[in-house]
């Protein structure tokens, strides 16, 4: 009788398996760091904390500072912006989450939930369209006197929130706080 | 090759046979050589040489640029300047090397149309047809990634956006494009893997271009009727085919001439024309430039992406049904490969047993209409989009997949195709009755 015929397991036949998995397994965590190596390093993980001093940005103005690689405006908006964005139906928003990384991201998207401090003065957000990764031009821009984004036509109001165009989400609020008068630390 | 009898290599002197007994490489070069070719095929067979040649063009070009580039994000900008304006004829390597990228796209694009019309995707043409297309995907990730190498501001816009596309998928999206770019956004990481890849791909290509001869070798090349050589005798093949050496080598070489004269005009007098002013302000991942557009090859593609937005039904359908996970977003970069992906499947989505446009009157203008379609889109692809260009992209979108999955399939049941000829020999002769002698047609 040949051994193809035989229903329990044969030696050769555990050979096989277990050469088959011990390959598999080497395969695999030989293949592993040839993968692994290509998510960010060290140095680029390291970059993950800034202090902005904001003590020279003036009501109507914003400044833009780099990082983690992206750009993240800090908007001191004057008090008809922050009327302009306060005074806004839900109904209105196409993304109602406020994707604020300091509180709950699935609170509602009212301005209050997130400005930087209570008055609503500072806004400070990830310059990155929610689209395909364009920086939105400021400076009171597009349709809702707020943020533009050139690459697909994407309308943000004086909140960030996305209203028109290709866009899904309204921009991203980073973990953000003043550590002292002057001075916002990202991170 | 399999199937089609033709001469094959007889070593002769005692140094041939000496060879030919450890190496036969010289037989494999004279067979590959001395192919048997359909004596019909008409002046759009000639772009596989054109091609060819690019792809060396680009292999060489590429190779001596490397030797002056610098890919890290702080000096990658200047080392092309350098290239451009201190190496020795660096200026006319780099515009032979950035144009030459877009002769060798659209002498893809003649070639991928001439297969549709002739129909030489279909049996048993469809490994030959899967390979080429294969070749065509990676020839997009390779100019894509070359592009992104001189670090100007529409290389670095360009890498955002098309990794964006990863960043679509839902859930796993946002790991994967930090896994690509090796951080956050697109930075020194990001155009050092490029270069890495960007080097590497061509010899992939390559590769498979040997494959892809060595299928259409296997099945014999299509032809304008899309009728098959005759096998079953040597004096048969001898009336329906000639030997591609030299005939059709010098046929091809004539064109590749043509064409490179007008290649060396661009490159002698508009050696800018295809590309971007923007790209030669360097890369600034805080402001983005006004109107982001991708190189002519990949603006039908770049217009499927766009068209559709939230407010089309079919996203909005597709958006109720799968709970909002596919959003506007990822239907977008959905249509985009799946605009590729119809093109790979067309053996199986094409029912007609006519291989030849020439034989189905319908097909013809339903193809007619796709060329159209794929000119508009690149159009439609390069205007912003807002307004009537929205619409219009939407519409060539809108087609492109209704000529693959609704058109394609629905003719080869309703088309009653004309006659064909019998043989490759007699439609030769209705082409050129003037060579009547039977002995030039037959060596």
């Amino acid at each position: 009788m040949s051994e193809a015929n035989q229903v329990e397991g044969t030696r050769r036949d555990f050979i096989y398996y277990a050469t088959a998995s011990t390959g598999a397994i080497a395969g695999g965590a030989a293949v592993w760091p040839l993968i692994d190596q290509m998510n960010p390093s060290a140095d680029v993980q390291a970059l993950s904390s800034i202090d902005v001093d904001v003590s020279g940005i003036d009501p109507g103005t914003q400044l833009t500072v780099k990082w983690l690689g992206k750009p993240v405006f800090i908007r001191r908006r004057t008090q008809t912006e922050i009327d302009s964005a306060r005074g806004i139906s839900m109904e209105d928003l196409v993304d109602t989450l406020a994707r604020n990384g300091n509180i709950d991201r699935e609170a509602i998207a009212l301005d209050e939930n997130r400005s930087l401090d209570e008055s609503g003065e500072w806004l400070v957000m990830v310059g990155v369209c929610s689209h395909l990764g364009c920086v939105p031009l400021g400076d009171e821009a597009g349709e809702f006197g707020g943020w533009f984004c050139p690459c697909h036509g994407s309308h943000y109001d004086t909140s960030g929130r996305i209203r028109k165009g290709p866009a899904p989400e309204n921009l991203e609020v980073p973990k953000a706080a003043f550590i002292d008068e002057s001075t916002i630390r990202l991170g | 090759m399999a199937g089609i009898p033709h001469d094959r290599y007889e070593p002769k002197s005692g140094m041939e046979r000496w060879l030919h007994r450890r190496l036969p490489i010289v037989s494999l070069l004279y067979d590959t050589l001395m192919i048997p070719t359909p004596r019909n095929l008409n002046w759009m067979w000639i772009w596989g040489i054109v091609l060819t040649f690019c792809l060396v063009h680009q292999i060489v070009t590429g190779i001596v640029l490397a030797m002056h580039y610098t890919p890290h994000a702080d000096m990658a900008f200047a080392s092309i300047e350098h290239i451009m304006r201190n190496v020795n004829s660096g200026w006319a390597l780099r515009y032979l090397h950035t144009n030459g990228a877009s002769l060798f796209f659209l002498a893809a694009y003649f070639h991928l149309f001439r297969g549709l019309y002739y129909g030489s995707y279909k049996e048993p043409r469809e490994i030959t047809w899967i390979i080429g297309m294969l070749i065509y995907v990676l020839m997009m990730a390779t100019a894509f990634m070359g592009y992104v190498l001189p670090w100007g501001q529409m290389s670095f816009w360009a890498a955002t956006v098309i990794s964006g596309l990863f960043g679509a998928i839902p859930g796993i999206g946002d790991t994967i494009q930090t896994w690509l770019l090796g951080g956050p956004a697109v930075d020194n990481a990001t155009l050092n893997r490029f270069f890495s890849l960007h080097y590497l791909l061509p010899f992939v290509i390559a590769g498979l271009v040997v494959v892809h001869i060595w299928a259409f070798h296997t099945t014999g090349n299509n032809n304008p009727t899309g009728v098959e050589v005759r096998r079953t005798s040597r004096a048969e093949v001898d009336r329906d085919t000639v030997p591609f050496w030299p005939y059709f080598v010098i046929k091809d070489l004539f064109a590749l001439a043509v064409i490179l004269t007008v290649f060396f005009a661009i490159i002698g007098f508009m050696p800018n024309y295809f590309g971007h002013p923007d790209n030669y302000i360097e890369a600034n991942p805080l402001a983005t430039p006004e109107h982001i557009v991708p190189e002519w090859y990949f603006l039908p593609f770049y217009a499927i992406l766009r068209a559709f937005t939230s407010d089309v039904w079919i996203v909005q359908l597709t958006s109720f049904i799968t709970g909002g996970i596919i959003g506007a977003k990822f239907f977008g970069v959905i249509a985009m490969f799946g605009s590729i992906f119809v093109m790979i499947l067309v053996p199986w989505l094409d029912t007609s047993y006519v291989r030849s446009g020439r034989y189905r009157p319908m097909f013809k203008w339903w193809f007619a209409l796709l060329v159209l379609d794929f000119i508009v889109l690149t159009w439609a692809g390069s205007r912003p989009a807002e307004g009537i260009y929205a619409i219009i992209a939407l519409a060539g979108a809108a087609y492109w997949f209704i000529f693959f999955l609704i058109v394609l399939p629905i003719l080869g049941v309703l088309e009653k195709p004309l006659k064909q000829p019998k043989t490759i020999e007699e439609d030769f002769r209705a082409h050129y009755p003037a060579v009547k002698d039977t002995a030039t047609l037959s060596r």
